[in-house]
């Protein structure tokens, strides 16, 4: 089991999340902290970028629901880049693909906030 | 026990790929056995984003003093055993292939215990690894949830845990639960975990019980989701029983 390392990249007011390494419910303090700071900066939408998950439990699934009514709380748009197959697949199969927007790679997700 | 499977689309390669369920447009719980009525087959799955009400998030713990096993053997066990840890107000039809990623259970609840009303519903195995399993509800269900069961070393004791992530999935079932159906739910599962403790040999389990509101806004977009509702199923079902009653008698 890896840990989870966020690297938070900031353009305007879009940041990017790098989440990289294992998501599971030990991840929270990581996720967190990466979402304020990003909010703090002033940003008003956050890529998610998953390109360097290595892996997900049902946990980490619960971080991102987590994330997700904070994001809807504050009128944050939230994206998601990255993915891959097995991950879409599971944000399909827990209906989270309804609230979230998904992108092929962080250059779609910054081109579709920028419309 | 089948599932209506969608077409993948690459063989998936993370670690965790066994411990998820395929994905599934429509559940299907034929074949289980037992069960009265199935008023799953042919719902979607239904998790905290889809609910209507306040969403809650519920955590309840168990300390195995005393207890020399390990997460892994705790949870094995509460795999094999888990219809026979739920408390009388429910009944819990378990898969046949047992508590493994995508198998559909059926559920009976009694919502006033000793009364003849029962709510006909069920869950989905969403994940299942060594140390934790989840399950996801269908539409119909008053919660639009998912729930973790999990066991984690604390030091020297294993701690047998449940998790909630829900909201109730419609106006009438937000209604029941400000009027008692949330504590309710909360009772249910610290029993659950009582009864997990007593059988693994603590002699007097004390649950942890941290319940929290996490998003006090409702959802009113998904008012649209009483049209599924089991609750108002078997309510009408219940208010029609005596007119089927002289129907039948002629």
């Amino acid at each position: 089991m890896s840990a989870t390392s966020v690297a938070l990249d900031r353009s305007g007011a879009v940041a990017t999340m790098r989440i990289a390494g294992d998501v599971t419910s030990a991840s929270e303090g990581e996720l967190m902290a990466g979402y304020t700071r990003a909010i703090e900066d002033g940003a008003n939408a956050i890529i998610l970028d998953f390109s360097g998950l290595e892996y997900m439990n049902s946990g980490g699934i619960g971080l991102l629901v987590t994330l997700l009514v904070r994001a809807q709380r504050g009128g944050v748009r939230l994206l998601a880049s990255g993915l891959s197959d097995h991950y879409r697949e599971i944000l399909a199969l827990t209906r989270l693909d309804e609230a979230i927007e998904i992108h092929e790679d962080e250059g779609a997700a910054v081109a579709a906030v920028e419309v | 026990m089948t599932m209506t499977e969608e077409t993948p689309t690459q063989a998936p390669a993370s670690r965790d790929a066994s411990n998820w369920a395929r994905p599934v447009d429509r559940l299907s719980a034929e074949g289980v056995v037992g069960a009265g009525v199935d008023s799953v087959t042919g719902k979607r799955v239904s998790g905290p984003l889809q609910g209507f009400g306040q969403l809650w998030q519920k955590t309840f713990r168990v300390s195995l003093d005393g207890s020399s096993m390990s997460p892994q053997e705790v949870i094995a066990i509460w795999k094999d055993r888990f219809p026979t840890f739920w408390p009388n107000t429910g009944k819990f039809y378990a898969p046949l292939a047992g508590i493994v990623p995508g198998e559909v259970a059926l559920l009976d609840i009694d919502p006033i215990p000793g009364s003849p009303i029962k709510f006909s519903t069920g869950v989905m195995v969403l994940y299942a690894d060594d140390e934790s399993f989840t399950f996801i509800n269908p539409e119909g269900h008053a919660l639009s949830a998912w729930i973790t069961f999990s066991a984690h070393r604390d030091g020297d004791v294993t701690v047998a845990q449940v998790q909630a992530l829900e909201r109730t999935s419609d106006p009438f079932d937000e209604i029941g639960y400000m009027l008692g159906a949330n504590r309710m739910n909360n009772r249910f599962w610290e029993q659950t975990l009582e009864n997990v403790a007593r059988h693994l040999g603590v002699e007097t389990p004390i649950v942890d019980s941290q319940v929290l509101c996490i998003d006090k806004r409702r959802q009113w977009r998904r008012v649209t989701n009483l049209r599924n509702s089991a609750t108002l199923r078997t309510a009408g079902h219940t208010l029609t029983a005596p007119a089927r009653w002289i129907t039948r008698r002629g």
